[in-house]
């Protein structure tokens, strides 16, 4: 085998060209990374707002809970279902929701409106979606008309800091509190008691009912009983599916463009791989026909030519993931079309991403190498040494 | 021009280079105006719809409806020329993998109001007359295969029930703001079917004059300002744009994205071809020697370059051109009326100018200023 360190000192040997190849594959990894991190941080996000331990209850055939709409009885013969975890004051974990939308002004221009999602729940609600915390001031009280605001809108949104007071649907409402909830679509939303937003909204109708399960293990034995119970039409879905489901549309758009951008940014690296690697094998005939003449077999020629161009894709790999690393964990805002909702999310930057970059990388510079270094293993002694 | 035929044989020397470099110019080219156009037909968006045409929504929400007893208030505003309402719908067709827009609409007012809405003259008075009949896109019609007169029954998620509706005509917007993939049917219908709700989403209001348009839609907001559903009136460009706003900040991602892909692919390509200029140095010395200016062989390493650059520019920027319109692209319906911007043409081109430049100064300068006896040194 000819010594990997012949390839790495060759390709020393030319730093700008060795440079500017590895910069344009290092691009083209970025982007692909990030790309990918963007379809990543909102379905992750989605994912991360459903609860395996939750299920949800909606009107039959409702898609999302905007076009769904549950009566008050619906709500009571759930409460008193035995498949309801009790909390420990013994009262059923069950919150029924009002789900709105409405249009607030941005920060930086306020005639840019989003439809944030504005959610009436139960006082049980704060204990069925375990991973919501207060991050400042204290939980509304019922009864008033006060507001909790997810952390995600306090920095995008005017009057949504504690203390301040936020007007929607004709009323003044003070926020009284901000929450988190692990990163999740939860913390783009507005909390409210549900007795409160349902006369100013849709009048005595939930939009969905979430509780806990008492045995997670037992949702189909649930979902069975209450589907089929002939006194209400619903549709029960596991919380963490149905979120899931509801990123898919749009995960589906974001990661069908990553991969057409990218598929056309490879082939054209790709291109620029074969030109750099023909360009270095016809400057080096010589060298290779040295080589051959010593008595290296034209194979490992070939395999150290494509080591060669898979070291110059490699360098590039890496510099791709450093370029993209810093993007990790910025805040963007979208709307999640399959709800119709302003969400907001991070980028999301995984070490098997940055892995995938870097195969990707190599695999460009493989396939990039690969005729070159076939015309270097097939040269002929005698006219490369001439 | 007595050159020219030097530098086509310079291009053919090696014709697999040639071709590749040419190739990857057009790919990223290509993408530019792909990615560019995104962003341009976003921004359009802003122009399309009527400028004599308002819609007022709930100041709410846009998922809360209006009384359908606003009509007659509004209508009898001076200034007010037409007027017709319309209810999103939202069914759902099939396994509902296949979204598409559906709405109700009060049909007579409604086509008079949108006469970019065009059809045959026999469908529109069958669909006017046709209380359970319904108009779909000329896209949509092709995409399920549907026929004329046949029946389709949609799964209602916001009103239950499953509602059958009878092809009565298919239409071609001749606006890009009106969606091709839409299935529009009678709100009376759907009315009756509620229950007599007696709601409307939207009113659509004709105006006169469209500078008037601000003091009017002032004048229906305050009208409504203390009643149960304030309004918020605006005029339907306002509406188109800030559709393409809830996007947020993906299509700024978008375009940041196209230029870095653009970049990066200029970059491998420059270096390519200042490659395989550097490997032409002994040759070079050796026209100098024959008698070639220095003037003349950096222009002629500079039309190189340009001519690779340049047709690598046509391919791209012209397929990218052709190829939208003839798929009839539309983005999934999120981007109507898609087309590349003369613009981008524009821009591309500059961006190809700009790779001449890079990939060519270094060699023909280098080519320029080369010394023969040095440079003959190194040829046998």
């Amino acid at each position: 085998m000819i010594p990997i360190v012949y390839n790495v000192r060759s390709v020393v040997q030319r730093p700008l060209s060795t440079a500017l190849t590895a910069l344009g594959v290092g691009l083209v990894v970025a982007v692909f990374i990030g790309m990918l991190a963007l379809a990543n941080g909102f379905r992750s996000a989605l994912a991360r707002t459903g609860s395996e331990t939750n299920a949800m209850v909606l009107r039959k055939g409702a898609d999302s809970e905007l076009s769904s709409g549950l009566g008050r009885d619906v709500a009571s013969i759930i409460a008193a279902d035995p498949h309801v975890a009790t909390g420990g004051d013994g009262r059923p974990l069950v919150s029924p929701e009002v789900y709105v939308l409405i249009p607030l002004g941005k920060v930086f221009d306020t005639t840019q409106v989003a439809n944030v999602v504005v959610r009436g729940v139960s006082d049980q609600a704060w204990q069925v979606r375990n991973h919501v915390k207060i991050t400042a001031g204290q939980r509304p009280t019922s009864g008033r008309a006060e507001v909790c605001v997810g952390s995600r809108l306090t920095q995008r949104f005017p009057h949504t800091q504690v203390g301040q007071t936020l007007r929607f649907a004709g009323r003044d409402w003070n926020v009284v509190c901000n929450f988190s909830a692990a990163g999740s679509a939860f913390e783009s939303e507005i909390w409210g008691e549900n007795e409160q937003f349902m006369p100013v909204f849709r009048g005595d109708v939930f939009q969905s009912i979430t509780f806990r399960l008492k045995d997670p293990a037992a949702f189909d034995e649930a979902q069975r009983s209450l589907q089929a119970d002939k006194r209400m039409t619903v549709d029960v879905h596991r919380e963490s599916a149905f979120y899931a489901q509801q990123s898919q549309l749009l995960s589906n758009i974001l990661s069908f463009l990553a991969i057409v951008i990218t598929a056309i940014m490879a082939v054209g690296a790709v291109f620029g791989a074969i030109n750099t690697m023909y360009a270095a094998v016809a400057s080096r005939a010589p060298e290779i026909g040295v080589l051959l003449t010593l008595g290296f077999k034209p194979w490992t020629v070939l395999v150290s030519f494509l080591a060669e161009s898979a070291f110059i894709a490699l360098i590039g790999g890496i510099l791709g993931c450093l370029f993209a690393l810093p993007i990790n964990g910025i805040v963007t805002g979208t709307t999640n079309w399959s709800s119709f909702s302003e969400i907001a999310f991070s980028f999301r930057i995984t070490p098997l991403l940055l892995g995938v970059g870097i195969a990707f990388a190599v695999l460009m510079g493989v396939i990039g190498g690969f005729f070159p270094a076939l015309r270097a293993a097939r040269l002929q002694v005698v006219q490369a040494l001439r | 021009m007595k050159y020219l035929q030097l530098v086509v044989a310079n291009l053919g020397r090696h014709k697999l280079r040639t071709v590749l470099t040419v190739a990857s110019v057009a790919l990223a080219l290509f993408l530019f105006a792909s990615l560019r156009s995104v962003t341009t037909t976003m921004a359009a968006a802003a122009q399309f719809g009527g400028a004599r045409r308002l819609v007022t929504l709930n100041a709410t929400g846009l998922v809360f409806p209006l009384p359908l007893a606003y009509a007659n208030r509004i209508k009898a505003l001076p200034g007010v020329t037409g007027l017709s309402w319309a209810n999103w719908f939202g069914g759902r067709y099939g396994d509902g993998k296949n979204f598409f827009a559906n709405f109700a609409v009060d049909a007579e007012s409604y086509l008079a109001l949108y006469p970019e809405i065009v059809m045959p003259a026999d469908q529109k008075q069958a669909f006017v007359q046709d209380r359970t009949g319904a108009i779909i896109g000329d896209r949509l019609i092709s995409q399920f295969g549907w026929k004329l007169g046949q029946n389709v029954t949609l799964q209602g998620t916001i009103f239950p029930g499953d509602w059958t509706f009878k092809v009565d005509g298919v239409y071609h917007p001749t606006d890009p703001a009106i969606g091709d993939n839409v299935l529009i049917f009678h709100h009376d219908y759907f009315d009756e079917r509620i229950g007599r709700a007696g709601i409307a989403g939207w009113y659509i209001v004709e105006i006169d004059d469209p500078s008037r348009a601000p003091a009017i839609a002032k004048t229906i907001d305050d009208l409504f300002r203390n009643s149960s559903s304030p309004t918020k009136t605006g005029t339907e460009r306002e509406f188109q744009a800030s559709f393409a706003t809830m996007w947020g900040n993906v299509s700024f991602l978008m375009s940041t994205i196209g230029l870095a892909v653009v970049f990066a692919i200029l970059l491998v390509t420059a270096n390519a071809m200042m490659m395989s200029a550097r490997e032409r140095t002994g040759e070079i010395a050796v026209l100098k020697t024959v008698g070639f200016s220095d003037k003349l062989l950096f222009t002629l390493v500079m039309v190189e370059a340009g001519a690779m650059a340049l047709t690598g520019a046509a391919i791209g920027l012209g397929g990218a051109t052709l190829l939208y319109p003839a798929i009839h692209f539309n983005g999934a319906g999120f981007l109507p009326g898609f087309k590349v911007a003369t613009s981008t043409l524009i821009f591309g081109a500059l961006v190809a100018l700009g790779l001449m430049l890079a990939s060519g100064l270094v060699p023909a300068l280098r080519a320029a200023r080369l010394p023969v006896v040095q440079a003959l040194r190194k040829v046998e």
